[in-house]
């Protein structure tokens, strides 16, 4: 009896500061909101938990220096043809790589895993320097086309689909003729479907949230990812000056993610744990 | 002679099939040998030459890497780099942990998993400039809510101005990182957790272990490789550690250069003082110093494994 109760508490105990830590990872998020409704002043003399009545005003001067929503319209572009190019590429690459037998294979795999321990800032000199010679920065080919040579994702979907695609499968649609490409796109894809679903989740949020490469590439207004477009906040004096106004354009660019999260929270989830399984 | 002609074509049959698996790689060769491979060759030819950025670049053999090994700043700027990251790992780390045990706890069962996984990992999910200026303005000296907040708990009895010092400035990043990313190394390792076979914990049970013993005799160990994976991409990715000192500093590096991070440094040598050459060194010196760190974590936590 007196057990169950001190294991009580403890759970009691342990309940609040699992609570309080999500506070923790809440609370900016809900300061954020209410404060992009309050006026530069409301938020100098002091906090409150109640939403103020300065949104418009707020959203005024956002509009009138920020192009938030291109921002947004260009990260979405860029997002998305990464994840195609990405997803079928590496849905491809894997599948190749898994299940035919040809020279050069092992070379590829293992060219692959050394370029995966490789950290970016190795290349983003040189990957800056051809993209200049090539003539191609202020273009979205940079941001887009490397997204075809994942390997953590190509290394992924090989040890997938080896899991889930018997080779059996692939001999009926043999024998009727069918041709190897197109036994993939019919076959081979739809089967893989769920492991490309995982990592495509990855692959988007990466590529909406990168900073460095569309900061070192973008120069011309127009063509701004929204990352790069909040990073240069600090430069245009009428939002930097009023608090409610930087509170508001950072809200802008969070609460899209924040919608996507609250559907699809257990994709994400499931997306980042298949990551760490694969080792 | 009928057969053996036979068993040549349905060769020559499979050979062709086989191809097409190269064929199935060859967008994604062309595309890593263009972006993935060249620029890491054309980085590594960069550092031995006195290349600006555009126009003439002339071989100068290893003068920036004497130079990168003489040049204070980026030795700060590396120390800089390992303080933050240092703290930043153990908050990480040992909160991800704290959970995981909490969670894998077989008598406690605790309920809401899905729940607060979710909210541990939101932080993560938010680019890095958004959470910069986040928190760059809540920490506002005079008119951020975190010290208004703190004020009206009465914890503090004037504003800290936690940006203008170095120390805090280093213990906010650190902070924010760990807030970044805990909830993804617990949602890894949980899923370890979940990968263990429940008849150990079972077996366990029957043999009378406590919690404390299953915990470091069976959890533990079977976490291992992840905990390593966890460390070194943790590693990786904390020595390259830009975004959040580059936005928080407004691109200066201050409070005293406590901000500057390694990669920083590298960053407004190569494309602010078009020094691309010499910030093309620093690179390969920072890769090299990571490799030989992940090579060490993981020979140390091989090694402990063994005993």
């Amino acid at each position: 009896m007196g057990v169950t109760i001190k294991n009580k508490t403890i759970k009691g105990f342990i309940y609040i500061f699992l609570i309080l830590l999500a506070i923790l990872c809440v609370v900016p998020f809900f300061l954020m909101i209410i404060n992009s409704t309050r006026s530069g002043n409301e938020i100098m003399t002091g906090f409150s938990f109640f939403p103020g009545g300065s949104l418009a005003e707020n959203w005024k001067v956002v509009s009138e220096n920020l192009d938030i929503f291109r921002g947004m319209l260009n990260s979405l572009f860029i997002a998305v043809c990464s994840t195609i190019l990405c997803s079928y590429f590496s849905a491809l690459t894997a599948y190749g790589l898994a299940f035919y037998k040809f020279r050069g294979a092992k070379l590829i795999f293992g060219v692959m895993l050394v370029f995966m321990m490789v950290p970016a800032q190795l290349s983003l000199l040189g990957f800056y320097d051809l993209c200049n010679n090539l003539k191609i920065t202020n273009t979205y080919i940079p941001l887009i086309v490397p997204s075809i040579a994942t390997p953590a994702v190509v290394f992924f979907l090989r040890q997938y689909v080896l899991s889930v695609l018997p080779k059996a499968v692939l001999e009926a649609p043999r024998i009727d003729g069918a041709s190897e490409i197109k036994i993939f796109h019919k076959i081979v894809l739809p089967i893989m479907a769920p492991g490309i679903a995982t990592m495509a989740i990855g692959t988007f949020i990466g590529s909406w949230n990168s900073y460095l490469i569309p900061l070192v590439l973008l120069s011309k207004q127009e063509l701004l990812t929204l990352p790069v477009m909040i990073g240069s906040l600090q430069s245009v004096t009428d939002i930097a000056s009023n608090a409610g106004a930087t509170y508001l354009a950072v809200a802008i660019s969070v609460i899209p993610i924040l919608i996507v999260f609250a559907f699809c929270s257990k994709y994400i989830i499931s997306s980042i744990s298949a990551g760490s399984v694969k080792e | 002679m009928e057969k053996k002609k036979g068993r040549t074509l349905a060769r020559n049959n499979s050979k062709a099939r086989e191809r097409w698996g190269f064929y199935f790689c060859l967008p994604f060769v062309i595309t890593f040998l263009i972006f993935s491979v060249y620029p890491v060759l054309r980085t590594l030819y960069m550092s031995f030459t006195d290349y600006k950025g555009y126009g003439q670049e002339n071989f100068v053999w290893f003068d920036n890497y004497t130079r990168a090994f003489k040049d204070p700043l980026f030795w700060d700027a590396f120390v800089n780099t390992l303080k933050m990251w240092g703290l930043n790992i153990v908050l990480q780390l040992g909160l991800a942990l704290l959970l995981t045990i909490i969670f894998s706890d077989i008598k406690y069962r605790m309920r809401g998993l899905s729940l607060f996984r979710a909210l541990f990992y939101l932080p993560n999910l938010i680019a890095c400039t958004s959470v910069a200026f986040l928190f760059k303005t809540l920490l506002d000296w005079k008119f951020g809510s975190f010290n208004q907040i703190l004020m009206q708990l009465g914890i503090i009895s004037e504003p800290v101005n936690w940006l203008g010092y170095a120390n805090t400035a280093q213990i906010v990043v650190a902070v924010i990182g760990a807030w970044m990313w805990f909830g993804n190394s617990f949602i890894m390792l949980m899923a370890g957790v979940q990968g263990i076979n429940r008849e150990y914990y079972e077996a366990a049970a029957i043999d009378g272990a406590g919690r404390w013993k299953t915990f470091f005799s069976i959890t533990m160990p079977l976490l291992k490789p992840i905990m390593i994976y966890v460390a070194i991409t943790s590693l990786i990715g904390g020595l390259q550690l830009f975004d959040i000192p580059y936005l928080m500093s407004g691109g200066k590096g201050d409070p005293s250069r406590s901000l500057f991070t390694a990669v920083f440094y590298l960053f407004n040598m190569g494309f602010k003082n078009r020094q691309m050459g010499y910030a093309a060194a620093l690179a390969f010196v920072l890769f090299v110093i990571i490799a030989i760190c992940s090579a060490v974590v993981f020979k140390l936590t091989n090694r402990k494994e063994k005993k």
